[in-house]
């Protein structure tokens, strides 16, 4: 019996001492891109667990970050040479994000400091894309701009800002939104609790995106059996270029 | 109806796809062209990566020219022994293409020199047919028989050495000259996805003397070999063929050439060419607008 109750005793003690906790869930922890896939939507939601069960009066703040692997890229940039747009100057970039999205629950601006952002990585502006090679830093800079820009319009960096949807200040809730040009590999959603700018709390969660049936088979073929797929890929428009003309000629 | 494209990794349309392949398919069947020149430009338009619509279209000139080789293979209008001298230079154009098109990728100039080729080729083309076509039907105006031309030999080519006969095509010239010309349009073949019929058909008239009979069925032929060997290379190479994109190409092109080949009995031969020389340019005009206009959009991405 006093055995129970010390571990009760125990128990309390710990979770007055617990630290304010996140758990997340996902929609889905597996996106199959098949022949039909058209890009999707991922449901990113969660409650937050307070110390002592003291749920605050004001609502928490809060950042949900979907981000996709991330890769070497270069960046060119066209100019007019001799009355043509040429690719001239460029800039490299080693760790550029294939998919960036994060959903707030208000403006980025309102929710974290410059300092934080730039830790977390909160916020497209604040993305650490390990520029390299001998550009100046504004150089660098307006590259960065240009590759933020594009994947803007690309639908591959996104900012939801307000988008986080709160209830009882317990609940939470994000919708973040994948194109259909989505690269492949393996994701990460991330949420930060904060609190006066601060990260107080964070969670990860894994979310893979591959092709699924047909699609990855086409897709692994091509790349592991070059030769055989260059073979089968002229067997099949032989194949069906010959078939549709004696199709053709019967009706 | 949207499909996702495997190698190109993107949803498109079927319907825009196959419509594409469609309005190819209806001008190549009512002007007896291959018509890469159109799909390649007409699919980076729609937002296929360069690099992927090039190889695929090869892979749909593939397709799309055997039934046509086949008819004219069955009539005797195909000169085997000139097809396979301008195959083994269209495989070395091919390769030296490839290979072009990689370092050209890697330098970040291969749009540019796609553009620019396209500028240069299909003006003069078109400027030279669309001359043709006004002389063939002024002529006709005035009353008179538009003039054939006379077979011609050219100087330079009947003085290449280690001439052979072509008995098929009652022909004594050195296998240098196709072997040349297969070369150049290989190169053609793998840095801008097409077959390059309308630089082997007035070459091989017009430079070889080639009788017109046997010159559509030998250009064909020699298409389909070359064009399969650009899909081989680019699919070892690069891995840039999307399988998927060709077939819808095919099926739509399949369809439409039929209409093509039905309204061309409805038009005389000298409007077809004009209207020919007018689509050429028009699309010389289109691309050469887009090199000089400022681009919407100043930074591209690319792998590594």
């Amino acid at each position: 019996m006093s055995r129970l109750l010390a571990l009760a005793l125990i128990w309390l003690a710990c979770t007055a001492a617990a630290p304010v906790k996140l758990i997340t869930d996902i929609s889905q922890s597996r996106i199959d891109i098949i022949y039909t896939f058209k890009g999707a939507e991922l449901l990113v939601f969660g409650a937050i667990q307070y110390a002592n069960g003291q749920v605050p009066d004001e609502p928490p703040g809060l950042a949900v970050v979907m981000r996709g692997p991330a890769e070497p890229i270069t960046v060119r940039k066209k100019a007019r040479v001799a009355g043509i747009w040429v690719n001239t100057r460029s800039a490299r970039f080693e760790s550029a994000p294939g998919f960036y999205a994060v959903a707030t629950s208000k403006p980025i601006a309102k929710l974290v400091d410059q300092r934080t952002a730039t830790i977390w990585e909160i916020g497209v502006d604040s993305l650490q894309l390990s520029p390299t090679g001998n550009a100046t830093p504004a150089e660098t800079e307006e590259f960065e701009h240009g590759l933020i820009d594009l994947r803007r319009r690309n639908g591959l960096f996104a900012e939801h800002e307000g988008a986080v949807g709160i209830s009882q200040n317990i609940l939470y809730r994000a919708r973040i939104a994948i194109p259909s040009s989505v690269p492949v590999g393996s994701y990460t959603a991330q949420i930060f609790l904060i609190k006066n700018g601060e990260v107080i709390a964070q969670s990860t969660s894994p979310v893979e995106i591959d092709k699924s049936g047909f699609e990855r088979w086409v897709f692994v073929a091509a790349h592991n059996h070059a030769l055989a797929y260059g073979l089968a890929a002229v067997a099949a428009a032989l194949l069906a270029g010959w078939g549709a003309g004696l199709v053709v000629r019967r009706t | 109806m949207n499909i996702y494209l495997p190698i190109a990794e993107m949803s498109v349309n079927v319907l825009v796809i196959i419509g594409l392949g469609g309005l190819v398919g209806f001008l190549s069947g009512m002007f007896g062209i291959g018509g890469g020149f159109l799909t390649t430009p007409l699919l980076i338009f729609y937002g296929i990566p360069p690099a992927i619509a090039v190889a695929s279209a090869a892979t749909q000139i593939t397709g799309s020219s055997v039934s046509g080789a086949l008819a004219y293979w069955k009539r005797g209008g195909v000169d085997v022994r000139i097809g396979a001298v301008l195959i083994a230079g269209g495989v070395v154009g091919a390769a030296l293409g490839s290979m072009l098109f990689k370092l050209l990728q890697a330098l970040g100039q291969i749009d540019v020199t796609i553009n620019i080729i396209y500028v240069v080729f299909l003006g003069t083309i078109g400027g030279l047919m669309l001359r043709e076509a006004l002389a063939a039907l002024a002529a006709q105006k005035a009353g008179q028989v538009a003039p054939t031309r006379m077979r011609a030999r050219n100087p330079l080519v009947t003085s290449l050495p280690f001439k052979m006969r072509y008995s098929e095509s009652g022909l004594f010239i050195s296998p240098l000259a196709p072997l040349l010309l297969g070369v150049a349009t290989g190169i053609l073949t793998a840095i801008m996805g097409i077959g390059g019929g309308f630089i082997i058909v007035p070459a091989l008239i017009y430079v070889l003397g080639m009788p017109a009979k046997m010159v559509v069925g030998t250009s064909l032929f020699q298409i389909i070999f070359v064009t399969a060997v650009t899909t081989l290379l680019h699919s070892v190479q690069s891995q840039t063929v999307d399988i998927v994109l060709a077939i819808l190409l095919l099926a739509g092109g399949v369809i439409g050439a039929q209409f093509g080949v039905q309204a061309a009995q409805k038009l005389p031969p000298e409007r077809l060419r004009l209207f020919l020389a007018l689509i050429v340019l028009g699309v010389a005009a289109r691309v050469a607008y887009g090199l000089t206009v400022a681009p919407s959009e100043l930074f591209t991405i690319y792998a590594a």
